[in-house]
């Protein structure tokens, strides 16, 4: 990644995190934490990374991007939105019955949505089937999803993972966001997911683990993933949930809730400096 | 009476099906020499994928792969597709819309011996009742294997119903499935038996034992329980003096369930909902336990009897 790449790309982070904010804030609810601690994944492949193209959103050989923990859906949005897939006049529309941004993705609402998603485990296995389905038609693309901490504790997640991992889907890049927050507390306290890596490991992936907030980071853990053909790929990304906005970093509390006025205002400030 | 395997239907239809359409992939979760989609798996097994005792990985990726452009057959036994997977089902093929079919073998009583855990008896209702889900009851052989040739060819998801043991056959070659259309194999004018499935060829004979006691009974195949064929139903409500309804299935949320939603808001007739009364299945063979809860000849005889006495 060229510096001036790098430069871009925090400036569209930066854009992304406010627009996450305010839709959050004028729907007046949504899930701000995990939306804000997806930011840096979700620039890079939109912006750096995935074969996609907006004026042909569904040209045969795009990558896929599966966003299997759904409640991140403002994160997506604000990404499709920025790349142009849609006005950016949506955003304030979010949550609402009329507006195409639903609280949780819809493929057959939004433009660049790839699938429906929100019950947590089912994203990962439509990524694989994604994967499986390009391959058998030949199709040289690749599949990036995106699970949870919280998520990882759905036993579908592991049905998958064993599947992929078994299967040797060499297509297939998935991040974990791992902020070890999930709605009740700690995913630690919680039911701990740990040995996270060992797991992954266990099950067939190759596995890199990465501050998920770093773009170089991320650069290079998904260039392994191009040059490696033998397994699907996990790249853990240590996160901080609500990333950004101080009185949101490492608060499940804003799991799923908006900032009210007063919150709103510091969280602009912060966001905007 | 010939007997013949539905499930058998199926896999020589898939078999038939790939080699003409190389973009149809099927998925099984270890139950493929049951379902007899390992014969589509032998033949062509690029586009084959056992998913193992995972059904609900396996319903997530069918509908990745069919969100890729592909036409995908997912099976295994009724209880853990619909069941097991239901909300794999809601969320990854009815909500993304995806061209997803499945096709469950064993339904209902008609499991057998395997017993209760086994015999769905709600799988329709819980079909049913998701937005963007079609639903079709083969009664025999011959129809499964047009059913299947339609769903394949008809994009969108499907849930088709078979049944593990042979049935006897309804059709002969002549019989051209329609989509959405209820099939009328008996006409009359006193009283009509809807059935679906194992109890098509039952009510047939039930018919017959009536129309010696008098009583000229109307049969209707309801393969197509979702979309329901109403106006078929409306003719027969207006000139008959009952209306039976009979399924493998529990008496909620089913074929009588979805007779009775038709007949009471557009024309109120009396009706016989014969399906498991609120209970679940027991071990033994289809013919005992169809016989055990009510869902045999002499049960659609009787009640026959008391719609039209009751008039």
């Amino acid at each position: 990644m060229k510096k001036s790449d790098f430069e871009n790309l925090t400036r569209i982070a930066k854009r992304m995190r406010l627009e996450i904010v305010k839709m959050i804030y004028s729907a007046g609810s949504g899930h701000p934490g995990g939306s804000l601690s997806v930011v840096e994944i979700l620039t890079y492949l939109y912006f750096y990374k995935m074969n996609i193209c907006v004026s042909n959103p569904n040209k045969s050989d795009r990558d896929r991007f599966v966003l299997s923990k759904g409640h991140a859906a403002p994160a997506l949005y604000a990404a499709l939105g920025i790349k142009g897939f849609f006005s950016t006049d949506e955003f304030k529309k979010l949550r609402k019955v009329d507006s195409f941004l639903q609280g949780h993705p819809h493929r057959l609402d939004t433009p660049g949505v790839e699938a429906s998603t929100g019950s947590l485990g089912q994203g990962l296995s439509m990524s694989i089937g994604m994967a499986m389905g390009l391959k058998l038609s030949s199709i040289n693309a690749n599949v990036y999803s995106l699970i949870g901490d919280g998520e990882s504790q759905e036993g579908q997640i592991w049905e998958a993972s064993m599947s992929a991992g078994f299967r040797k889907v060499n297509n297939l890049c998935v991040f974990l966001d791992y902020n070890n927050l999930q709605i009740d507390g700690k995913v630690s306290d919680i039911k701990d997911i740990r040995p996270i890596r060992d797991k992954w490991e266990a099950f067939g992936w190759r596995v890199e683990e990465i501050n998920g907030h770093d773009l170089y980071e991320i650069e290079e853990a998904v260039n392994k993933f191009e040059k490696c053909n033998s397994k699907p790929f996990m790249i853990i990304a240590n996160t901080i949930k609500g990333k950004g906005v101080s009185f949101m970093e490492n608060n499940a509390d804003f799991h799923g809730k908006a900032p009210n006025d007063e919150e709103y205002k510091i969280a602009l400030k912060e966001l905007e400096q | 009476m010939i007997y013949e395997s539905v499930r058998n239907a199926y896999g020589e239809k898939l078999i038939e099906l790939g080699k003409k359409n190389k973009d149809i992939v099927v998925l099984d979760a270890d139950l493929a020499k049951s379902t007899q989609t390992i014969r589509f798996g032998k033949e062509f097994s690029d586009r084959f994928i056992d998913s193992g005792l995972s059904e609900q990985d396996m319903i997530s990726t069918a509908a990745g792969i069919a969100l890729t452009g592909k036409i995908v057959f997912a099976s295994t036994f009724c209880v853990f597709l619909t069941g097991r997977a239901y909300d794999q089902i809601r969320q990854s093929v009815c909500y993304n819309k995806a061209n997803v079919k499945l096709v469950g073998s064993h339904s209902g009583l008609g499991v057998g011996e395997d017993g209760a855990t086994h015999q769905i008896l709600e799988d329709i209702a819980l079909m049913r009742a998701l937005p963007n889900m079609r639903i079709i009851v083969p009664a025999d052989a011959t129809e499964t294997s047009q059913v299947i040739e339609y769903v394949a060819n008809e994009y969108g998801s499907f849930f088709v119903r078979l049944t593990r043991s042979k049935q006897p056959k309804i059709y002969d070659e002549n019989y051209k499935f329609e989509f959405g259309k209820a099939s009328v194999l008996r006409d009359g004018d006193d009283i009509a038996i809807f059935a679906i499935g194992a109890m098509v060829g039952r009510s047939v004979d039930a018919a017959e034992e009536l129309n010696s006691r008098g009583i000229r009974a109307a049969v209707i195949n309801a393969s197509s329980l979702k979309p329901f064929d109403e106006n078929t139903l409306l003719d027969y409500a207006k000139k008959v003096k009952g209306i039976i309804t009979v399924e493998d299935h529990s008496i909620y949320g089913g074929l009588g369930s979805t007779v009775s939603e038709i007949l009471s808001q557009n024309h109120p007739v009396k009706m016989k909902i014969i399906g498991v009364n609120d209970k679940f299945g027991r071990s033994g063979s289809p013919e005992v336990l169809y016989d055990y809860f009510g869902l045999n000849v002499k049960r659609i005889v009787e009640e026959g009897l008391k719609l039209v006495e009751s008039d």
